[in-house]
């Protein structure tokens, strides 16, 4: 079993009894000294010292060691509607999995991104656009709507594995109507074309 | 393109000129750039890695930069080939070692290269000889402003520039700059000057990147951050540091002259004698020789050497670029012998002049 907060080997599995509730932390060597350090010294964990604790990389530092499992196991639920990755899959990976998670996981990132860059908003240069082909229409600053066909592709594959078809084409329909607005008929690459023949062959 | 063809070049990064280039190697930028269409890589199928590859290739293509530029099937190539490129320069380990349908794309000049599918679709990079910043600046923004043209990059009005890992977000830019510091290494002074670095949020790595272990005194000094700032900021952050940086550097030589004149001369001598002679080495231990006799060059204690010749020994003495000039692949105890021996060769046959200058 991982340590709640990094990639580490838990080793110290901490069953806290208080108020008739059960909380349990499954902890590797630095994050449990980190966590009974912080108990002796004071029961409770004043926010400070949870973001001043050593941790495992920036990425588990604002992820407090005052949550408790049940609070960070559902928040590592939590999923991309786009490309499905979890917030915990992030959290041990430490890469993202589209560039809607930023959207997704907006209030999650934003602590931990201040932790880094010591800021919130980019202020750097910013896309001048145009049509990026022949045929597309200019692409809005921000891409949100351009990124949906991530999470179209997905359910086109689980269409297709739940044969269903008839979804399976709509979201195929769906891909490329988006893809051919902003993208152009280059575009029209393997990824509508491919399943397309194991659709048709599904329907016959 | 054949990667034969480049060994019989040193690349930019090893040229040996521009501003600085006693101590400043080279200076680089690059950026982290995504589609917005696609899952960023490690979370793309093979399918996707695929189609990424080809979209962003036949996109460029389109662009006026895409004209100058050869593309390397990096995913279908062996090994030693992979090194090669890693050695080079041209691609990062992370590129080299990765899974899938990935290539990277070299301008003539070996300035310009564009990594497909490393852990963002598109990292370009920058790199100009000696200190540099603002023209590989200058230039990679070209080279960005074309393609994003063509390509539709991922981006959001509050985040900038969205990335697959939270620490290039916002800009995507790294500016590193590569520094020789032996002298500060010798004199003991070279954690201090990282210390400092930190504390103004400024990285140092080795020679390779991320991870890699600081060979041969050379070292990588770059941005950590690259949100809530301009990239002209990120650039000048680390551009401001460099003149600091050297100006230690050619004080800590100049006191290694003054006051340890013959103790230096005989390390740098000693190194230079290793090197000419040798009948097997290793290849990190020809990297901390070649360091030395490059301070030797540059502090005129070794004569008839170019600064350009140690430079080109420090890439063709690394494993990779051996082999391909061997023309055959060894294991490391011959891959040593053939070390040796090619810089006996090459100090000897190239230039019977060099000595080491009497005292």
């Amino acid at each position: 079993m991982k340590c709640q907060h990094c990639e580490k080997q838990a080793v110290f599995h901490i069953t806290e009894l208080e108020a008739g509730s059960v909380r349990e932390l499954h902890l590797c060597e630095d994050h449990a000294r980190t966590y009974l350090n912080q108990s002796e010294s004071e029961a409770e964990v004043p926010e400070e010292a949870e973001e001043a604790a050593p941790s495992g990389g920036a990425l588990s530092g604002p992820l407090g060691v005052g949550q408790t499992a049940d609070e960070l196991a559902l928040l590592d639920q939590r999923a991309c509607d786009m490309c499905g990755i979890t917030f915990f899959e992030f959290r041990n990976q430490g890469r993202l999995g589209c560039p809607h998670d930023y959207v997704q996981f907006e209030k999650e990132l934003e602590p931990l991104i201040a932790n880094i860059h010591g800021a919130t908003a980019h202020t750097g240069r910013r896309p001048s656009r145009g049509p990026v082909a022949a045929g597309a229409e200019p692409l809005p600053e921000g891409t949100e709507d351009l990124t949906r066909v991530i999470g179209l592709r997905r359910e086109m594959k689980e269409s297709i594995a739940l044969e269903d078809y008839e979804k399976a084409r709509e979201n195929r329909d769906a891909i490329r109507s988006i893809e051919d607005r902003w993208i152009g008929l280059a575009a029209s690459g393997a990824s509508a074309l491919a399943p397309t023949r194991e659709m048709e062959r599904g329907s016959e | 393109m054949k990667l034969e063809s480049l060994t019989q070049s040193i690349g930019e990064w090893l040229r040996g000129t521009g501003p600085e280039s006693d101590i400043v190697m080279s200076s680089r930028v690059r950026l982290a750039r995504n589609i917005a269409h696609y899952p960023f890589v490690s979370r793309a199928s093979e399918q996707d890695r695929a189609e990424i590859e080809r979209f962003l290739r036949e996109r460029i293509a389109t662009a006026p930069v895409g004209k100058g530029l050869d593309y390397i099937d990096v995913g279908h190539l062996e090994e030693i080939d992979r090194q090669f490129l890693v050695e080079r320069q041209l691609i990062s380990r992370e590129h080299a070692e990765a899974q899938g349908a990935r290539s990277v794309a070299i301008d003539r000049m070996e300035q310009v290269s564009l990594m497909i599918n490393e852990e963002d679709h598109l990292r370009i990079q920058c790199m100009h000889s000696g200190l540099d910043l603002r023209g590989a600046w200058e230039q990679i923004k070209v080279v960005d402003d074309q393609i994003e043209k063509v390509v539709p990059y991922a981006f959001h009005s509050r985040w900038g520039y969205l990335t697959a890992c939270p620490t290039n977000v916002g800009t995507g830019i790294r500016v590193s700059v590569m520094l020789h510091l032996p002298a500060l290494v010798i004199t003991r002074q070279i954690d201090k000057v990282f210390r400092s670095l930190h504390k103004i949020s400024l990285a140092v790595r080795g020679l390779y990147g991320e991870g890699s272990q600081a060979m041969g005194d050379f070292y990588q000094i770059s941005n950590q951050t690259t949100l809530g700032r301009t990239e002209e900021e990120l650039v000048e952050q680390v551009g401001d540091v460099v003149p600091v940086l050297i100006d230690y550097e050619r004080r800590a030589r100049e006191f290694l002259v003054r006051e340890t004149q013959q103790n230096v001369h005989d390390q740098v001598s000693r190194a230079f004698g290793i090197l000419r002679t040798a009948q097997t080495i290793s290849a990190e231990e020809t990297m901390q020789l070649l360091s030395r006799v490059r301070m030797g060059v540059l502090l005129g204690l070794i004569g008839d050497v170019k600064l350009a010749d140690i430079n080109s020994l420090l890439v063709r003495t690394q494993p990779a670029h051996l082999q391909k000039l061997r023309g055959m692949e060894l294991d490391t105890n011959d891959r040593n012998i053939e070390r040796a021996r090619y810089l006996r060769q090459h100090f000897e046959g190239g230039d019977a002049s060099s000595r080491v200058i009497a005292n």
